[in-house]
């Protein structure tokens, strides 16, 4: 079992080398694309059988290490003794891990097919595959790592992914720096997961979480201390990953991805990681109620001031990344108020509906010729009648309808939230109304009324396939200027007819509209006559560990309070649909909404411009550090280099010069002095040297007088 | 006879370049036989590798000592050994030198046999300090590597190469001196006692061997200890180097021809932080206590601005220059933090800055061969021109901003989590960093390789040639080999590490370490 636990993961990674050679290999030339599709589909392919076989062969958790990864050595615990800082590669196998496991295999092959329809034409199809399955290998690890560095390894690697696929068209300046956002904005919540990481590893010695959890929920009390340092700092890190406020802003401009990619890690899989990542952490935020209400208000917080951009929004994509962005704070709301199930349970039916809402706006614009403004769609009903039908079963799945998925966990997770606190539920549900407000409002822009787009009767005769995706149109639309081109054909008209997409992506539209419907049953609340606890709470009992002597107690909520709390929440819905209905559907021209926007213009325009937040990071946090930097950087070359600059003046000019000016004067003074000396005794004694042998005589004459009388004189 | 197979490897460059100096006049032949000589002496260090004994501790886990009188009447002995982490900079020293020799051959173009004879005498200078055990020995290698680099700079550099060479040689002579002070007052301490400070020695006779000063270090007072400290500290500090001693390296990098840049990211800076792990702490280890605060303020200052500096970077190489900085702050901080994680995260920094920064120094060479220009602004768009090139730059880039997988990261996770687990608060300073190294590097990639390719200069740049392609790939298949199974490494520095927190802090494995772990907040 361990080593088809490891083939799992490592089968897209192989995939991933396989294209990734070919596509640097050749870079420029074309790839034969079903070569590149065997390599890409067949990995994750079979990574999800076996991903199947390993849920039908489940028995008991279980983890296995592969190898010694960083044998980091020994140190000090906290209140204990020394221990020894091991991390191995090691990977873990329990209903939670397993979940995950499924969603992100299914999922993600099921996307991999439709972006081999989708992305037909582009020129980086196999660049693209390759970082796709390197998406999913990293985002096995994630969800399969046995601790918290292999986690973080997969959380990086997640990341990397994101960014190279939504900077995919990396000749856009705006994708670019979509891509870039992506990574650093993830970093800083990395900094927080890293952080806590290193919490964990001082208070247990370890990072592994059999052992972690299992000390945690043997000594609740000894660990409660330290617990709420370590929640906190990881749940910044979730806060980057899932697009938590205050860290959501790089998750609306990564829709410059290809949609695929919009779909599969940004809704289905990868912005879940965060949730993943808290409920995995289950035993230590229960142990700080600081903590768990953090989690709880940061995601109630994102989901309605998301909900509320969401309305707002003319960009299909751009309506779905608001979307997200909240349904992801309701995955945190209930874990926050402890229903950890629920936020689990929403991460599943969320993958399932929001990825068939993503692909059909795919498929919506892959069907409009690149266009990605809503104001500029309307009417495909009769064009896209599969991608039509499979929207709106995964609008009513979002919204929260009875029988769909959505209803189902966004029930408990709202159950949950009134069992904690009224209040709470309040705010979820008016945020429920407006999520089915704006999904309905994407609905009718998109599909109702009459196509808005210009087009010319019988130009799509003249179009063979579409052209190359790769080109993309370089007009900026309408709403704020930013470009958020995702795709285009490259027509050579500016007009299209719009058309259902091929088979290869409507049929994953289908799978998805009906795992939208089927996948939320497995949650059936007791109130409506499931049983208690419901069989997916059963599933993932065993992850819910005690905390000491006491066990994990699903919220049981009594039945006609559950049963109004549902009516009232769908009621809720229903009134959004029925506005939505009322300004988008009835009225062709849109009238009451534009009077609503011109009469509350200044709050319509908050809205529209997303409550100005990116210029308010970029003004403060983006502005501020690079001009720090600068002035740095002048310090640098003026300052502390000016100082070493400094000392060489002073050297050769002091002490140099100085020194020359002693050795000129003093030194060789000195030696001049001398010279001049030696001269100056010279020029005395040269008197005597007269040239003439009677003077020399007469001299040497009076020597020997001289020398004879001191002779005589001084003997004795 | 026994040779010793230290003095193969450390003298077999030198052979290289005595036979090209007197046989070899084609420059051709001159670059392939350069190259072949720092091959051979990679392939006797992989040797060496294969023959150490990881597993030996204590006091012989200096192995394959090989020993002789040098100077007898001043106690001056040959000594050469190396323990793990000498053996993995020398590793590090042999295979970055393949790859700076063989990165030469078409970026220099003139006074060939002096360049190649040059690298092949800084390699010999290099791999003799990391194997010297005396402190004569070593003192005399130490100085040697300044030569050739010196003139690497001097006359194969750019436009400013005389400034720059002159600031590199006086700025790391002048630590040298005062690391030569220090050596001397150790010496004297040893004998007879320092007379005009009133030290007493300890009679031990004359010696320069650092295995004797490991033993005897905790005897030297308090008060001496912190003066040699400081002269250690200086020597050390100015080549690793640290906040504010760092001007020297962004002139010396900038204007160094590209594998003078190689070499000196990849081991030249190491001998600072080697000098530290190696002399500083196992010899004074009080004296590190008192200057710990101090030595971990600068390296998280350094850290952070020295990101924040390079994030503003218009040059290149000059950006990648200023990265070394914030990335030698972690090294400094891990070796710090005086435990086993720290430590070992340290050493494999070292080793890791050594290929992701030599790998992104050979990639600016590569592309100021073709263009002439380090300035960011004047790219824009190469991936479409540069595929290959692109995705290898990408990887290095990656590996440097600590990506996991590659071998980034288990350098700095591995010192964070030792900087973590004496103060957590170090660790909260330094990760500022991490998130900054992403900044500065993703950013560089977006305005080098991302968005239109709009200058007309960068439409006809060729991608990689071969020799190019075989030099990255070998760069990278280390980067990913060291994230993904860094064990054997690890092994390696297991023992070593022990000794030295031994030394340095003898309470640490009894739990009771000298200084207290910081609770968590």
């Amino acid at each position: 079992m361990a080593s088809v636990l490891l083939l799992i993961a490592l089968l897209p990674a192989i995939g991933a080398l396989c294209n990734g050679v070919r596509a640097f290999a050749r870079p420029l030339q074309p790839k034969n694309r079903a070569i590149t599709n065997f390599f890409a589909l067949a990995s994750t392919g079979l990574s999800a059988v076996l991903a199947a076989w390993m849920l039908i062969a489940y028995r008991e958790p279980w983890e296995h290490s592969y190898f010694t990864w960083i044998p980091a050595g020994i140190g000090h615990v906290i209140g204990k003794s020394l221990s020894n800082f091991t991390i191995d590669f090691a990977l873990r196998i329990d209903p939670l891990s397993l979940t995950m496991l499924m969603i992100v295999t299914w999922i993600g092959f099921l996307i991999h097919v439709y972006a081999t329809g989708y992305m037909a034409h582009e020129t980086g199809y196999t660049r693209f595959f390759a970082y796709l399955n390197l998406f999913m290998f990293m985002m096995l690890l994630l969800v399969l790592g046995a601790n918290y560095v292999v986690m973080f390894v997969g959380w990086e690697g997640v990341g990397l992914c994101s960014y190279l696929l939504i900077g995919f068209y990396y000749e856009k300046n705006f994708a670019a720096d979509a891509g870039k956002k992506a990574f650093i904005v993830n970093r800083i919540g990395d900094f927080g997961f890293i952080l806590g990481i290193f919490l964990i590893f001082n208070a247990f010695g370890s990072g592994d979480y059999s052992k972690v959890f299992a000390m945690a929920s043997a000594h609740p009390l000894h660990y409660s201390g330290t617990a709420t340092a370590i929640c906190l700092l990881l749940f910044v890190g979730a806060c980057g990953k899932s697009a938590q406020a205050p860290l959501y802003v790089w998750l609306p401009d990564a829709m410059a991805g290809p949609t695929p990619v919009s779909a599969l890690i940004h809704a289905a899989t990868m912005v879940t990681a965060g949730v993943y990542m808290v409920v995995r952490s289950n035993v230590l935020f229960r142990l700080s109620p600081v903590a768990m209400l953090v989690v709880a208000m940061v995601g109630l917080v994102t989901a309605v001031f998301a909900a509320t951009i969401g309305l707002a929004q003319n960009d299909i994509k751009k309506v779905l990344a608001y979307s997200t962005v909240s349904q992801l704070g309701y995955m945190f709301l209930g874990a926050g108020v402890g229903a950890f199930t629920a936020a689990i349970f929403h991460v599943m039916t969320h993958a399932f509906f929001k990825a068939c809402l993503f692909l059909g706006a795919g498929s919506v614009i892959h069907g409009c010729g690149g266009e990605q403004d809503m104001r500029k769609m309307g009417g495909l009903r009769k064009y896209m009648p599969h991608t039509r039908w499979t929207m709106l079963v995964a609008c009513l799945a979002i919204a929260g309808m009875p029988l769909f998925a959505g209803f189902y966990s966004k029930d408990e997770i709202l159950s949950g939230s009134f069992a904690f606190s009224w209040k709470i539920w309040i705010v979820g549900a008016f945020g429920a109304g407006l999520t089915a407000f704006y999904m309905f409002r994407l609905y009718f822009m998109t599909f109702s009324g009459e196509y808005r787009g210009a087009k010319v009767v019988g130009i799509e005769t003249s179009e063979p396939e579409h052209g190359g995706h790769d080109l993309i149109p370089d007009q900026k639309h309408l709403d704020q200027g930013d470009a958020h081109l995702d795709k285009g054909h490259g027509h050579h008209a500016d007009v299209h007819v719009p058309h259902e997409s091929p088979l290869v992506m409507t049929g994953v539209l289908m799978v998805l509209a009906v795992l939208s419907i089927i996948g939320g049953w497995i949650g059936w609340p007791a109130a409506l006559g499931g049983g208690f606890p419901t069989p997916f709470q059963r599933w993932l009992e065993p992850v819910l560990l005690p905390l000491g002597e006491h066990q994990f107690h699903f919220h049981e909520a009594r039945r006609w309070e559950e049963l109004l709390l549902m009516a009232l929440s769908v009621g809720v819905a229903l009134v959004g649909i029925f506005i939505a209905t009322r300004f988008y559907k009835r009225d062709a021209q849109w009238t009451t909404a534009t009077r609503l926007a011109t009469r509350f213009a200044p709050i319509y325009g908050l809205i529209t411009n997303k409550y100005y937040v990116d210029e308010f990071y970029n003004a403060t946090v983006v502005r501020g550090t690079i001009v720090f930097s600068r002035a740095l950087s002048w310090f640098d070359a003026n300052i502390i280099d000016g100082l070493v600059n400094l000392t060489r003046h002073v050297t050769v000019f002091v002490f140099g010069h100085g020194s020359s000016l002693i050795d000129t004067f003093i030194v060789d003074g000195a030696v001049n002095g001398l010279a001049f000396t030696a001269g100056a005794a010279s020029r005395l004694f040269r008197r005597m040297q007269t040239g003439f042998v009677q003077n020399y005589a007469l001299v040497m004459g009076g020597g020997i007088v001289l020398i004879a009388a001191i002779y005589l004189f001084l003997k004795p | 006879m026994d040779i010793g197979i230290l003095n193969v490897v450390t003298y077999l460059p030198l052979l290289g370049a005595a036979f090209i100096l007197f046989f070899l006049s084609d420059p051709r032949k001159i670059r392939y036989f350069a190259t072949m000589v720092a091959a051979v002496d990679f392939g006797v260090s992989l040797f060496l590798w294969w023959y150490f004994d990881p597993t030996v501790g204590g006091d012989r886990i200096f192995q394959f000592r090989w020993t002789r009188d040098w100077i007898p009447s001043l106690g001056v002995k040959y000594d050469f050994g190396i323990d793990g982490i000498a053996l993995l900079l020398i590793l590090l020293t042999t295979f970055m030198g393949v790859i700076a020799i063989w990165s030469s051959f078409s970026a220099i173009d003139y006074r060939q046999k002096e360049y190649y004879v040059l690298l092949l005498l800084l390699q010999t200078g290099m791999i003799g300090t990391f194997c010297a055990l005396d402190f004569f020995l070593f003192y005399v290698f130490w100085e040697v590597m300044l030569v050739p680099m010196y003139f690497i700079i001097g006359i194969w550099g750019g436009p400013r190469k005389l400034y720059a060479a002159i600031k590199f040689f006086l700025y790391t002579l002048a630590g040298s001196v005062l690391m030569l002070l220090s050596i001397l007052a150790l010496y004297f301490f040893n004998d007879g006692g320092i007379p005009f400070l009133h030290i007493n020695g300890l009679g031990n006779g004359y010696s320069f061997s650092m295995l004797q000063y490991h033993n005897i270090g905790h005897l030297i007072p308090v008060s001496l200890q912190r003066w040699i400290f400081a002269g250690f500290f200086f020597g050390f500090a100015i080549k690793v180097p640290m906040f504010p001693f760092h001007t020297w390296l962004p002139d010396a990098h900038t204007e160094a021809p590209t594998a003078g840049s190689i070499i000196l990211a990849a081991v030249l800076l190491k001998m600072g932080t080697y000098g530290f792990v190696r002399v500083a702490l196992p010899i004074l280890p009080q004296a590190t206590l008192d200057w710990l605060p101090f030595i971990v303020g600068l390296s998280i200052v350094g850290i952070i601005y020295g990101a924040l500096v390079t994030l503003v970077q218009k040059d290149m190489k000059k950006l990648i220059a200023y990265s070394s900085v914030s990335h030698l702050g972690f090294v400094m901080l891990g070796m710090f933090a005086l435990n086993p994680m720290g430590i070992k995260g340290s050493v494999i920094q070292m080793i890791n800055h050594g290929i992701s920064t030599g790998a992104l120094f050979l990639l600016v060479g590569i592309i100021y061969e073709r263009r002439h220009s380090r300035m960011i602004a004047d790219y824009g768009g190469l991936a479409k021109q540069m595929p290959m090139y692109a995705t290898l730059f990408l990887i290095a880039a990656l590996s440097s901003m600590g990506l996991p997988a590659l071998n980034g990261f288990i350098g700095e996770f591995t010192i964070l989590l030792g900087a973590a687990n004496r103060n957590i608060w170090w660790a909260v300073f330094a990760a500022i960093g991490i998130v900054l190294g992403a900044a500065y590097l993703l950013w560089l990639y977006q305005r080098v390789f991302w968005g239109p390719l709009d200058n007309p200069a960068n439409k006809n740049i060729r991608d990689l040639n071969r020799r190019e392609l075989g030099l990255l790939v070998a760069l990278v298949a280390v980067m990913v080999w060291i994230g993904i199974y860094p064990k054997p490494i690890f092994d390696l520095l297991d023992k070593p590490v022990e000794y030295v927190v031994q030394k340095v802090d003898p309470g640490y494995f009894n739990n009771l370490p000298a200084m207290h772990v910081a609770e968590s907040k």
